[in-house]
């Protein structure tokens, strides 16, 4: 149960979007602008940031959320999802996405930790200063919004089938307040992992 | 010098939304609506729990330019804000105030650090449940503040001058996209 009351029960960061709506509104442009499009990084490769950053923020429900819908958009691929969502090396991915999953990772413990070797290596790999910069404010942005989920101690469906519906939704529609503000996807149950 | 080519002689965040005004824009509608937004938290104070956790995220240009616009706009009680960077324990703030930047300090280090007795400290002293959240999602906020700021390594200028000049901009403007001049 949430440390306050928001009056509904809606998992994760909806529960927290409709009990709050005015700040909800920039979260889901944000959202939308850093993760709904592949113009330079694609759509599959920002939701894999935000998949590996939660992973290392221990923020269940974001990691669970993301990793899903990167999956939805690598056609159910969960094996290499789930290999970078935990930081696997052996994930069959390009070197540029693993250059940039590195700058993630210095940005989830600091901005200052991110050295600028880590920014050439990323170049070396052919990332464009568009896709640094997005790969940073991505990273940045799931030290918030993982933050703002536990640290309200926001409802963390524990069954992984759940997460699914939810991912098809966003992938489909975007980000905004219709995923607070309309019916909550149903499917057809999910074997969990 | 900053890690991508954003425009010269643009201090902090300011320079990275002018690289990027697609991010930039709920960037700075997310900075409006917490820090100048309808809340039961006084801006002032609200600027005060920005430069607490960003003092703490050691992120020196927005620790800078948020405790200008905190003194600001406390007017004439501003060295209060010196006093809570300092040492928040002993500075001459309400218990309620005191009890909000306990929780934000705890979300500086991770969301999960958050516990039920530090929501149950905040509520003893009066705080609502409006307000926990409110300092919870500004401390949340400060962290993505802060790291785009820093892992970009946007420019941080040195002279306490010009921040004092940021910070009268900021109380009194709000948060407004900068665009880039022709």
């Amino acid at each position: 149960m949430p440390y306050i009351d928001i009056q509904n029960d809606l998992p994760g960061i909806r529960g927290l979007m409709a009990f709050s709506p005015h700040t909800a509104e920039p979260m889901g442009l944000l959202a939308n602008a850093l993760l709904h499009h592949s113009d330079g990084l694609l759509a599959a490769e920002r939701e894999l940031i935000a998949a590996h950053v939660s992973y290392l923020n221990d923020c269940f429900y974001c990691q669970h959320s993301h990793a899903e819908i990167a999956c939805y958009y690598l056609d159910g691929d969960r094996q290499l999802v789930d290999q970078v969502r935990t930081g696997d090396d052996q994930a069959a991915i390009s070197p540029k996405l693993k250059a940039l999953l590195r700058v993630a990772a210095k940005v989830q413990q600091g901005g200052k930790a991110v050295q600028p070797a880590d920014i050439e290596l990323s170049r070396k790999e052919g990332a464009t200063d568009k896709e640094i910069h997005d790969t940073v404010l991505i990273a940045a942005a799931f030290c918030m919004f993982n933050r703002y989920v536990d640290g309200l101690g926001a409802t963390t469906p524990a069954d992984l089938g759940s997460y699914p519906p939810r991912a098809k939704q966003v992938a489909e529609n975007g980000y905004g307040p219709h995923i607070f503000s309309t019916s909550q996807p149903a499917g057809p149950s999910v074997k969990p992992l | 010098m900053a890690h991508i080519q954003v425009p010269e002689g643009i201090p902090g965040i300011r320079s990275l939304v002018m690289f990027r005004p697609e991010t930039g824009k709920p960037l700075y509608e997310l900075a409006q609506v917490l820090l100048r937004g309808e809340s039961p938290i006084p801006a002032a104070e609200r600027e005060l729990i920005a430069a607490y956790v960003s003092s703490r995220n050691h992120c020196i240009f927005c620790m800078n330019s948020h405790a200008a616009a905190s003194r600001c706009l406390y007017g004439d009680r501003a060295s209060l804000v010196n006093e809570v960077l300092r040492d928040a324990g002993q500075a001459f703030i309400t218990d309620k105030l005191k009890s909000l930047l306990h929780i934000a300090g705890k979300v500086q280090v991770l969301g999960l650090e958050v516990k039920p007795e530090d929501i149950a400290a905040a509520r003893d002293q009066g705080a609502s449940d409006r307000e926990i959240h409110d300092t919870v999602l500004i401390a949340a906020a400060f962290c993505m503040f802060n790291r785009y700021v820093d892992g970009l390594a946007s420019w941080t200028p040195e002279d306490p001058l010009a921040y004092e000049d940021m910070g009268k901009r900021m109380a009194e403007y709000g948060y407004v996209l900068p665009v880039k001049q022709p």
